[in-house]
């Protein structure tokens, strides 16, 4: 089933990170296989920020394979030394689990592809996020669980957007849930709820032309199409409405950027959403109820119609 | 058990255990005539008075919990029931089968006022999908938009919704009316097999796709025709009706029906000469 959430505030930062907890956890109920966060947060914008994964969470329900921790270090080793020979130099580094790390980097970028392909090239290493802002963090659990874990309460910025994860397709693990980055553009994220149909096909043609996938989640295809699409100069816009008849299927997404945040429904309206829009705050997720975590007094909602698209800025 | 091979055909089953009585019409005098009222039984149903009015504020209560308590309100006979702080939880309000005003200080989830029979309510906010999924008799009226799937199999009553809707609204209703003052989304009418629907704004794609029977009015535009649904003349008698109707739901006040469409099932996908027995006696 699966349940999506954003919020974007507009002419202002807010506590985003305990805002979207509050909000997927109200969705708890469409799935807590796995939760991730895609959160914006203010920072002077200088550094790359660089959330990778060197191992999976073997906790209970997970159907990935246990690794010793003596693998992990091994890898985060050898990111450190690939770093160093791309010459990007760490700023600031945190480990918050065994298996997962955040990193401040001083980097020139060049090409951003290039830089991705080269660490992900470490095997069992996965880039989750590189941005200036965006912070992608996933994990098993509900929503609460993975917030309490990464101490995500205390984010500030100005927009975020989240996934409470029913794992049907593809298996219960960091690598498949959600938010997907948008590979390799700086600070774009992507969360669904739906199937898509023609997953393999559009795999396979965008393979070809050199994009990544890192699991079997057609989840994913959602973020590498519309990063295709905008490697091919399409605005973010352009490559959503493109989306709704490239992409086969049922889904309705929400697609993040640095400055903006945008929502899309497939053409038969098949998967839920609500939608509270103001000047100051748009709010939105597969259930009113997310909405109300945040904005508990009675207010104005709708569900936008089939195959629309919108797009709004901070 | 009995040697079936010896017993009659007539009484083979109730040899078998699956009959304990043969049925002579009494059991339906007895529970079924009205004048009869002390016999007369429906599962559920209090007898309350309008004038007996409560709040109820379901803020810290589950759906579960706030349903056994309007239930246990009405069977203290209170008629009129506010509900207070609904904010937005699911499956408020189902399978009330009883005559009874209830207001919703709010708005619903999904599935609010769903398998209900002879209320008539009124929800001053919004509602999430499936909203009186599958409502008998009764009225339930929403103030601002509402989600899909709005009055998804209903067999009675009116569903007025003053903003908009979304998709697949109507879809499978078998009866009733459907009024949506704003605009509706993709394939209302979604296989109706009775009812009518309309919409004075806009529609999207796909109505009436599949619809067996019924009739769907449109006052805006028409995204797109589904499958087996077409234009038909809209009489003076169906405007008398859009008139009265929309004057009870209290919208579209000075909206001119003259000028709405109508859309009807073109019975060409299925086969429609074998015509269920009772049309079959209309015809001759």
């Amino acid at each position: 089933m699966c349940g999506i959430a954003g919020l974007i505030h507009r002419g202002k930062s807010s506590n985003v990170g305990s805002e979207l907890q509050g909000m997927l956890q109200a969705l708890k109920h469409r799935g807590e296989d796995s939760t991730g966060y895609a959160l914006y947060g203010d920072t002077d914008g200088k550094n790359f920020i660089m959330r990778f994964k060197v191992g999976e969470n073997v906790g209970e329900g997970s159907s990935s394979v246990m690794e010793d921790v003596s693998v992990y270090d091994e890898r985060k080793k050898i990111v450190d030394q690939t770093l160093a020979e791309l010459g990007a130099k760490v700023i600031k580094e945190e480990r918050t689990l065994p298996y997962s790390l955040r990193y401040e980097i001083d980097y020139d970028v060049k090409d951003l592809l290039n830089f991705s392909q080269t660490i992900e090239s470490i095997p069992g290493v996965e880039i989750l996020s590189i941005g200036k802002s965006l912070e992608v963090i996933k994990d098993l659990g509900n929503a609460k669980a993975v917030c309490d874990r990464y101490s995500l309460d205390k984010l500030v910025g100005t927009h975020a957007i989240g996934h409470a994860r029913m794992a049907t397709e593809s298996g219960v693990d960091i690598k498949s849930a959600h938010p997907f980055w948008g590979y390799p553009f700086s600070d774009v994220s992507v969360v669904h709820n739906g199937q898509l149909t023609n997953y393999w096909n559009n795999r396979r043609a965008l393979e070809n032309k050199g994009m990544r996938f890192m699991s079997e989640c057609d989840s994913e295809l959602i973020a590498v199409y519309i990063a295709q699409k905008m490697r091919e100069g399409a605005s973010l816009e352009e490559g959503m409405k493109d989306s709704l008849t490239g992409l086969d299927g049922v889904f309705t997404y929400f697609v993040a950027t640095k400055d903006s945040l945008g929502m899309a429904k497939d053409t038969m309206a098949a998967k839920p959403l609500v939608l509270y829009e103001s000047d100051d705050l748009v709010a939105m997720g597969s259930e009113e109820i997310a909405i109300r975590s945040v904005l508990p007094q009675e207010i104005d909602t709708y569900d936008p119609f089939d195959g629309e698209v919108k797009v709004w800025r901070i | 058990m009995a040697n079936l091979k010896t017993v009659s055909k007539k009484t083979k089953a109730q040899a078998m255990g699956m009959h304990t009585e043969v049925l002579t019409g009494r059991t339906q005098q007895k529970f079924f005539n009205p004048d009869e009222a002390e016999n007369f039984y429906y599962f559920g149903t209090y007898d309350v008075d309008f004038n007996k009015r409560t709040d109820l504020d379901v803020k810290d209560m589950t759906a579960p919990e706030a349903n056994k308590e309007i239930d246990n309100l009405m069977s203290q006979g209170y008629g009129t029931i506010v509900i207070k702080n609904p904010q937005g939880k699911h499956s408020l309000g189902v399978g009330i089968l009883n005559k009874l005003n209830l207001i919703f200080e709010g708005s619903l989830g999904y599935f609010g006022m769903g398998s209900c029979d002879g209320p008539i309510v009124r929800i001053n906010g919004r509602v999430g999908w499936s909203c009186a999924e599958n409502l008998m008799a009764g009225k339930v009226v929403i103030e601002k938009n509402a989600g899909s799937c709005f009055g998804a199999a209903i067999r009675g009553g009116d569903l007025i919704c003053k903003g908009s809707v979304g998709a697949r609204t109507g879809i499978d209703m078998k009866g009733g009316t459907i009024i949506i003052g704003g605009d509706a989304g993709a394939f209302t009418g979604f296989m109706m097999q009775r009812g009518r629907i309309i919409i004075l704004g806009d529609v999207g794609i796909n109505l009436g796709d599949s619809m067996y029977d019924g009739t769907i009015f449109v006052g805006g535009e028409i995204g797109s025709y589904g499958s087996d649904a077409v234009d038909s003349d809209l009489t003076l008698s169906d405007q008398d009706w859009l008139r009265r109707k929309l004057k009870v739901a209290e919208i579209g006040e000075n909206f001119d029906v003259s000028k709405m469409k109508k859309i009807v099932a073109g019975k060409k996908l299925w086969n429609y000469d074998n015509l269920e027995p009772t049309e079959k006696k209309g015809a001759i």
